[in-house]
């Protein structure tokens, strides 16, 4: 108890708030790379599992991939990439990259996958061409689950980014290994609840985000109920 | 018009689906296709749009092989009602309506314009047209469907089994409309369903079908009830069933037409 006392006593001290190592300066290092690997993640295994979900080809190649990566260590990875890139932010940045793909590219895909393909279907017969399906409707209806993949990457991704200070001067994580090293607890467990904290912030953040992108389109499941409630706030929503 | 050539549909390890099919659609008439499940008639409608491409024959409109246009261009030029009405359930009732157009270029706020007055013309209130397919019943929903297939004013209207899956009573009522409809749009109309009735109510021309997409019998309603090509036809048409063979009796002064068990039906006009 006295420990956390002396935490709390540290994130009250403002000399903790300014400068270089400051929090704010930190928690922005922290959000930068959490962007940074989440961003760049994304790039790669959107429209790659979109395409998958597209096709339906090739799910059984991308679970074990997928599979496979969630299974690397990313301590590990990051030792070996900083062996081979040498001190900086490159090795870090890859590591977490490694992290974050399988749960977009499995959001991705999955989201994709599972709509419905009569509707596929008949927007397909009406006219639409593949890219006019896959842009205007198995996107924004997969949007949800392709929205719940990038939020459990970013919830990974923000927690092991702490690892970013092994080979830079980076993120939350300096307090951590720094406090370890010189033994002040105070600041290692300052350090561990500004990152927990960040974590539960844009936990909330992507979850609001994940539930309004469901709203929009969770119309047809509750077709009974809103059939006899033409006022609705979806129905207003829609003007 | 629309000519199915030798139209055959075989999916590989299965068996055939359509055999050797050739029919003429003339332009502004419906023609039904009716048979039961596996009768192929789905599939046969599907390859006027190219949604199913023939293992070999061909389909005309006007003339020119379906397989020399671009298909999405077709699909477009065609207007297609699916049992489940396919409607996109993000999209509200009016966008969904307006999608074709809004494909091919017409400005969003014309296209809901004209897509309101669709609504009005398929007997739906405007006001629908701000809701959710989810929030329509299943009539509802095929009335929706009905008027995204005439957004674009396509010569050709491609109907698979549009009805089937709304209670009987709104079916009639749904069946009303697309004949009054179709009384000043003068389409031409590929009707498939496997309900006799329906084809009868429907059709200018009933097609049915057996079994790998073989034509039974083809004609009007009234030449397929009258004289069935043979056993198969004169039991799926049902012209043996008791509620087909009528008998005229007085009553009051009165012709009241009964059927073989009795049950009057209506009542001879004098």
């Amino acid at each position: 108890m006295n420990l956390f006392l002396d935490a709390i006593a540290w994130l009250a001290d403002p000399a903790n708030w300014s400068g270089p190592s400051g929090v704010p300066t930190r928690v922005l290092q922290h959000l930068v790379i959490t962007f940074a690997a989440v961003a760049a993640a994304a790039i790669l295994a959107l429209p790659t599992g979109i395409l998958i979900g597209h096709t339906r080809k090739g799910a059984g190649i991308v679970g074990a991939i997928a599979g496979a990566a969630r299974a690397i260590p990313t301590l590990g990875l990051l030792t070996l990439l900083g062996l081979a890139l040498g001190i900086g932010l490159k090795a870090p940045l890859l590591a977490l990259i490694v992290l974050a793909i399988p749960s977009v590219l499995a959001g991705a895909y999955a989201g994709v996958q599972n709509v419905d393909s009569a509707v596929t279907g008949a927007a397909k017969a009406i006219g639409m061409s593949p890219k006019q399906v896959v842009f205007q409707v198995e996107i924004p209806l997969a949007a949800p689950v392709i929205i719940g993949g990038l939020r459990a990457a970013t919830l990974q991704v923000v927690a092991t980014a702490t690892l970013a200070a092994y080979t830079a001067d980076f993120g939350l994580g300096r307090y951590l290994f720094s406090g370890l090293k010189s033994r002040d607890y105070a600041e290692m467990l300052a350090g561990a609840l500004l990152v927990a904290g960040l974590a539960l912030l844009l936990e909330l953040l992507l979850a609001a985000w994940q539930r309004s992108a469901a709203r929009r389109i969770a119309a047809p499941a509750r077709s009974s109920s809103a059939a006899v409630q033409p006022e609705s706030p979806l129905v207003k929503e829609s003007v | 018009m629309i000519e199915f050539e030798s139209v055959t549909k075989t999916y590989p390890g299965q068996t055939t689906a359509v055999s050797d099919f050739s029919l003429v659609v003339p332009s502004h008439r419906t023609v039904v296709l009716v048979g039961s499940s596996g009768s192929g008639k789905s599939t046969l409608l599907r390859t006027v749009n190219r949604m199913v491409e023939p293992t070999s024959g061909r389909v005309l409109i006007d003339d020119e092989d379906v397989r020399e246009r671009d298909p999405v261009a077709l699909r477009r030029s065609i207007g297609y009602v699916l049992q489940h009405g396919g409607l996109l359930p993000h999209r509200s009732v009016l966008d969904n309506i307006a999608t074709v157009p809004v494909l091919n270029g017409v400005p969003k706020r014309e296209a809901r314009t004209a897509a309101s007055e669709l609504l009005e013309r398929v007997g739906l209130d405007p006001k629908v047209g701000r809701r959710f397919p989810g929030q329509l019943s299943g009539g509802q929903q095929q009335r929706v469907g009905v008027a995204r297939a005439l957004a674009a004013d396509p010569n050709i209207l491609l109907m698979d089994e549009p009805f089937g899956a709304v209670d009987p009573i709104m079916r009639r009522e749904l069946q009303e409309e697309l004949l009054r409809l179709q009384a000043d749009m003068h389409k031409t109309i590929v009707f498939v369903t496997h309900d006799v009735d329906e084809a009868f109510l429907l059709g200018d021309e009933v097609v049915v079908l057996r079994e790998g997409g073989v034509i039974a019998q083809r004609g009007t309603p009234a030449e397929i009830l009258g004289a069935p090509a043979d056993d198969f036809v004169r039991d799926f048409v049902g012209a043996d069933r008791a509620e087909r063979e009528l008998h005229i009796t007085e009553v009051d002064g009165r012709t009241i037409a009964v059927d073989a068990s009795g049950r009057p039906v209506g009542v001879l006009a004098p």
